[in-house]
Order: C-alpha cells, then sequence, then structure tokens
C-alpha cells in the first residue's frame, strides 16, 4: 500500500512509526527515511540552511524519529507534523544557543482544554492529508505566500517588502489561506 | 471618577485576550526569539483555545513539509544512519529543575525563575511597583517580573517597538481593557497607556518588550534614568 496515497484517511506513516516502536522495525525507518529525510532537507533548506547542513539535521530528525518512537501518539499529530517540529527544533538547537521554551503538555500549570476544545485539536491532528490535498489546491499567489511565512519564518512586514505588495494585501492573502485550510480541519 | 470594571469571570478560567495570528504561526515555525517565545509558550500553557490554534497551525507545517519538493538525500546519508540506530540514545533532556515550584507559573517560565513568586530577589523600581529581570543574554529589550500591589498605577508610557504583558497572578485595567490571569496584553507604539492593578492582590505579570519603553508622564520624566526599562 502506498503510505502517500490521497485517499486513506489513515496515516499510514503512524504504523511505519508504531512498527519502530514495538520491534525497532528497521524496514519500517528505511521507508520513513525515504520519504521524509528528503522533504525534512528541503524544508530545511527553504528556512535557509546550506546544503550539506539540511542533510546533517534532516538525519538527526529522523534519528530522533527512531529514538522517541515510542513518545509518539498518533492521536494528537500526525507523522509529518510530528517531524515538522522535530526539525523545527533541531535547526533552533543548531542556530541558536539560548534555551528554546516550549509548551509542555505535561505542566502542572496547564490549564485544561474543554472537551470541545479537545476535540479541535484531534480534529487539527487528524486533517493531515486533507490539508495535504488543500494545500495542493490552493491559488498560487496564497500558497507562495503561505509558504513564506511558514518557511522562511519572516514577518508579514519582511514580506511585503521582499514581494513588493502592499502590507494589507500580504496580510489578507495569508489570512484567506489560513481560513481556507482552516476550513478542511474543521469539516472533518 | 469612574467605578473600577468588575472583573469579568470566564467559564473555565480561560483567557480572554489571545496570542495575534502572527506570533501564533512564527511560534510554530520556530520564528520568535527567546523572550517572545517565552512569553508564547507560557500564555500556550494558560490558553487552550490558542493550544487548538497551534495545533491547526502545525497540521499546517506538516502537510506543507510533505508537499515541498524533495531534495536528495548525500549518497551514503541512509546506510550512515542505519549504523547509528543501535548506539545507545542519548538520555532523555533534562526537565530544568528551577527554583520556582509554584504550581500557578507555566513551566517555560518557571525554568528562568530561581525561587517561588514570593521569594525571588524583587528589585524596587518604584513604591508599589517591582521587578525582577530575567537573565536573557542578548536580549535588547526588557523581560522581566512585575509586581504591583493592589490598586498602584504605572508609570504612564509609549513603546518603541512592542510590548506583550502576560498576566500571571492578579489583574490590571488600562485604557485596552481588563486583563486576569493568563490575558495577554500587546501594545505597540501608537499606545500611551497606563496599566493600573486591580485592588484586590498584588499583580504579577511576565513583561517583554523588544525595544526599551519610553516613558511620557511626568512621573516616567523624572524617573527615566532610573528605571532602566
Ligand atoms: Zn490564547
Amino acid at each position: 500500500m502506498d503510505p502517500t496515497s490521497p485517499d486513506t484517511t489513515r496515516d499510514l506513516f503512524a504504523d511505519l512509526v508504531a512498527a519502530i516502536a514495538a520491534g525497532r522495525d528497521r524496514a519500517a525507518f528505511v521507508k520513513l527515511f525515504e520519504h521524509f529525510a528528503p522533504r525534512v532537507k528541503s524544508y530545511l533548506m527553504r528556512l535557509g540552511c546550506q546544503a550539506a547542513e539540511a542533510d546533517e539535521l534532516a538525519q538527526e530528525s529522523l534519528l530522533a524519529v527512531w529514538q522517541k518512537a515510542a513518545t509518539f501518539d498518533r492521536r494528537q499529530s500526525a507523522v509529518s507534523t510530528w517531524l515538522f517540529t522535530i526539525a523545527r527544533n533541531k535547526r533552533i538547537d543548531a542556530i541558536r544557543r539560548a534555551r528554546r521554551p516550549e509548551l509542555d503538555p505535561e505542566d502542572p500549570a496547564l490549564v485544561p482544554a474543554t472537551p470541545e476544545q479537545a476535540d479541535q485539536i484531534l480534529q487539527a491532528a487528524q486533517s493531515a492529508r486533507q490539508l495535504h490535498t488543500a494545500i495542493a489546491g490552493l491559488p498560487e499567489d496564497q500558497r507562495e505566500l503561505l509558504v513564506l511565512a511558514f518557511f522562511q519564518e519572516k514577518s508579514h512586514s519582511d514580506i511585503a517588502v521582499a514581494t513588493g505588495l502592499p502590507l494589507g494585501t500580504v496580510k489578507s492573502r495569508i489570512r484567506l489561506a489560513m481560513q481556507r485550510l482552516r476550513a478542511v480541519i474543521e469539516e472533518r | 471618577m469612574v467605578a473600577a470594571a468588575i472583573p469579568q469571570f470566564r467559564p473555565g478560567g480561560q483567557p480572554a485576550h489571545h496570542l495575534s495570528e502572527e506570533l501564533l504561526l512564527a511560534y510554530a515555525t520556530g520564528g520568535l526569539s527567546e523572550a517572545v517565545a517565552l512569553v508564547a509558550a507560557a500564555h500556550l500553557t494558560l490558553c487552550p483555545s490558542c493550544r487548538a490554534e497551534l495545533a491547526r497551525a502545525q497540521a499546517i507545517g506538516g502537510a506543507l513539509v510533505e508537499a515541498t519538493p524533495p531534495v536528495a538525500m548525500q549518497a551514503g546519508a541512509l546506510d550512515r544512519l542505519l549504523a547509528r540506530l543501535d548506539q545507545p540514545a542519548p538520555p532523555a533532556e533534562e526537565r530544568l529543575t528551577a527554583g520556582s515550584r509554584d504550581r500557578d507559573i507555566p513551566g517555560p517560565l518557571r525554568a528562568y525563575l530561581p525561587a517561588d513568586a514570593e521569594n525571588l530577589p524583587w528589585r524596587k523600581v518604584i513604591a508599589g511597583l517591582y521587578e525582577y529581570k530575567l537573565d536573557l543574554p542578548g536580549h535588547q529589550g526588557m523581560a522581566s517580573l512585575l509586581r504591583i500591589i493592589p490598586g498602584k498605577a504605572m508609570p504612564q508610557h509609549t513603546h518603541r517597538g512592542h510590548e506583550m504583558t502576560l498576566v500571571l497572578r492578579g489583574d490590571f485595567d488600562d485604557k485596552t481593557g481588563h486583563y486576569g490571569a493568563g490575558d495577554l496584553a500587546l501594545t505597540d507604539d501608537t499606545v500611551d497607556h497606563q496599566p493600573v492593578a486591580g485592588a484586590h492582590a498584588d499583580c504579577i505579570a511576565l513583561a517583554v518588550t523588544d525595544a526599551p519603553l519610553k516613558l511620557t508622564g511626568t512621573f516616567g520624566r523624572l524617573l527615566n534614568p532610573f528605571i532602566r526599562f
């Protein structure tokens, strides 16, 4: 079965992570590596990493998947989302020595979500496949701005300067793209 | 004299003033400075509504990574990595064992505090206003815990950049609204404001600016040389 097949709602990558957690399954790891390492590398290069460093950090990210497979909770996130946050953290740690303040789901100070909010979080976690399809269907100008906002860590005003678009246009296009994707998440 | 606003009690004690969409997105992508990320992570701890927003932003981030055109890995990368799989994993990241055990202070912030809020080495700024500066090397603006006694007004001020104030205990009012525990007040250089602490308890807030504050009131001009905001 092709884990990238868009017509399935089950995150088959999560099955591969489960196989690693259950039995140190190296074949499952190879499949994850082959799909995700080149994408994580591409993402890191878009963030401004040189090719060699991006390669290194993509390897470290996949190694973290192997080491932390048992902590992955498929109800709380898609594998792509998990890798997105792992790679993001690897990069922050590589470029700055500062501490990285981070939300801790086990924090005793955590204000609990209402059942409705907990549902919203699960909905987001389970919409990876639909989001992928929706992103492919966004108008080019919206997708490009979304990618800039996400991958190049630029503020809306930086994007306005870089693209020559008025700030208001940048803000409204990003908001439109986000609304469209949110609708996809909430339809689930 | 206007009667003090009645604090609005919210269902489940959840915040009413939130991270902006732009800040939330930047937190999701790792684009915030340490000081601003600290405010964001602390608010997220106290705000399930922003956590749901974050889950959406991260799902979109994951889908964008998924949709990005792959770039081939270096030859031999997989083999080198496979050779490392049997090495023992590094010990789990140490939890920062901070001195603060306050259960109502968000964990990301507790990591910066050497003691409980009661026992911090507070520095008196003016009568009724105390400050504890966080250790954030390289941060240009202010990054402090502020403690304001009940009913005390802060010096009137504007900002050269942005100010983020996250209420941890107590509450305050300014002309932009009422802020209780978990609420995040975001102001910029267009706002000249004078927060006043609520009447019933000390207000403790995390305040971060990305540029030094500019004091504007008479009081402020007098104090300016002494407050190294
Ligand atoms: Zn919020």
